[in-house]
């Protein structure tokens, strides 16, 4: 399953997400020490390759990268031939002739990931592509759920936001379900994929009902430049009707968590007060991230040669 | 294969493969770790600072044993830690095998301590080389020892064993593991001759 890479939550089955989790809490072990580095990756060269500007994102996978003492090189378009109109797949083929041990991608657009994929030998992690998945994202957020509630399955957990563009809802639908949560999805009817019960879900227009006995809430980002479009019509009404603050938190569990996969507009998809203390998480959701991060490298970089050497 | 077999303590749930013996039993074990104790508080002065580190899965309960015949046999108090050696391995993680990891509790610092690795099965040397890698990034030892309870031979380091419970001779091919006895009272190590170290 993970042979080939990180592509998709959609195509990992349970076995795959655990031994992950595992891996990961073992890495957040070295993220404690003093000499926060292991030699793992000596001599392995991982390449940041982000088509979209991400700088949390990319900062994750490379202070995971350096820990594991793997070389990471970042390359980003405007520093690239890209603005010379070398096409995605050359431009994979000329990383590919360069040898890395793994390849971490992020486009804007649905599916590049795996299009580079299929022309590399290298595997490839899906660092996010459009409105597809966004896996290690979902990741850090099931290590961090592990971490709070000691456990998935038998959760209920409640997404809430533009669940139709969020890569980030789609690979936690399909981790958190994988899993043994109850999923449910809120949003504004414009925001809610008409098939989205189809992935197991229950949709919800209604904030309070969504979250009635929620463990877990999840706000997504609300992305503003989407604003002049006709998905709703003002951020303060969204704001009131889905943004998460103490009083609607109420209706959740009474020792239910927040979480956000950052960065917060602040005072649109949660409170001021919400996004700085607990019950959100967010800050532990990046901690985990470089954790959740190594794993995977550890997990998928310099595989293949190895398997090579082996027979 | 030219590593150390992976030694587990772990429950006997598979049949044991008919060629496998048991060369060390629980007696053997527990008077092999008392006289462990007594050699190291014979070797060493200064036994204030001792630190026993055990090697999952297997050094991590003879560790704590360890720990306790001191207490009995000398009055003193160790602090006992747990280092997995996984990401260390530089042998095996260039060939590519990705070991699942296992976990790693130093519950103090181990500058200025006499630090003794504690390891069931020493063989090519490569944990004990790998083990003393990942405690330099935890500090600066004042010096450091190693246990093993079984040494079987076959080094391909420049390694020393400075206290073995029992040196048995065995074949490249065959393998040696500490376990769990039936039932899951004590301990036993048992030889599977031909059976091959798994990787």
């Amino acid at each position: 399953m993970m042979e080939r890479g990180l592509l998709s939550i959609e195509d990992l089955d349970r076995e795959d997400i655990e031994l992950i989790l595992d891996t990961a809490f073992h890495m957040k072990e070295v993220g404690r020490r003093e000499v926060k580095k292991v030699p793992t990756l000596r001599g392995r060269t991982i390449i940041n390759l982000f088509f979209e500007s991400s700088t949390r994102t990319r900062t994750s996978f490379e202070i995971a990268g350096k820990r594991l003492s793997a070389d990471v090189v970042n390359f980003s378009p405007s520093a690239s031939s890209l603005t010379k109109r070398e096409s995605i797949l050359d431009t994979a083929k000329t990383l590919d002739a360069m040898d890395p041990d793994a390849v971490v991608i992020r486009h804007e657009v649905a599916g590049v990931p795996k299009q580079i994929a299929d022309q590399l030998t290298a595997p490839v992690i899906n660092a996010g592509d459009g409105a597809h998945e966004h896996p290690t994202q979902a990741l850090l957020d099931l290590m961090t759920v592990v971490e709070e509630k000691g456990r998935i399955d038998g959760l209920t957990v409640t997404i809430i936001g533009d669940i139709t563009h969020s890569r980030v809802a789609r690979s936690n639908i399909y981790a958190f379900t994988k899993m043994g949560a109850e999923v449910r999805v809120a949003g504004p009817p414009t925001m809610l994929p008409a098939q989205v019960e189809s992935l197991g879900v229950k949709a919800f227009r209604s904030l309070r009902e969504a979250l009635d006995g929620a463990d877990v809430v999840m706000a997504l980002r609300i992305q503003l430049e989407r604003l002049t479009g006709s998905l709703f019509p003002s951020v303060r009404e969204y704001s009131a009707t889905f943004g998460l603050d103490r009083a609607k938190l109420r209706f959740a569990k009474d020792d239910a968590i927040v979480m956000h996969p950052g960065p917060v507009n602040r005072g649109v998809e949660l409170s001021h007060d919400l996004a700085n203390r607990r019950p959100s998480v967010i800050l532990d959701q990046v901690r985990n991230g470089v954790a959740l991060r190594m794993a995977v490298l550890y997990l998928l970089a310099g595989q293949k040669r190895g398997a090579e050497e082996e027979r | 294969m030219a590593s150390d077999p992976p030694v587990q303590v772990r429950p006997e749930t598979s049949a044991a493969p008919a060629s496998a013996g048991v060369v060390l039993d629980d007696v053997a074990i527990q008077r092999a770790l008392v006289r462990i104790a007594h050699e190291i508080v014979e070797r060493n002065d200064e036994l204030a600072r001792l630190y026993l580190v055990g090697i999952p899965n297997g050094g991590v309960p003879l560790a704590r044993q360890i720990a306790q015949n001191l207490r009995e046999v000398a009055g003193i108090e160790v602090t006992v830690g747990v280092l997995d050696t996984t990401l260390y391995r530089d042998d095996r993680l260039m060939r590519g095998i990705r070991p699942r990891l296992r976990r790693t509790e130093m519950p103090s610092a181990v500058d200025d301590r006499l630090v003794i690795l504690v390891d069931d099965v020493a063989s090519t040397g490569r944990t004990i080389r790998a083990a003393m890698d990942a405690l330099m990034d935890f500090g600066r030892p004042r010096a450091v020892q190693v246990v093993a309870l079984v040494d079987r031979g076959h080094r391909e380091l420049p390694i020393k064993i400075d206290y073995v419970g029992k040196n048995i001779p065995t074949q490249r091919s065959d393998h040696v593991e500490l376990r769990a006895r039936a039932g899951g009272v004590g301990m036993e190590v048992v030889l599977m001759q031909g059976k091959g170290a798994p990787s």
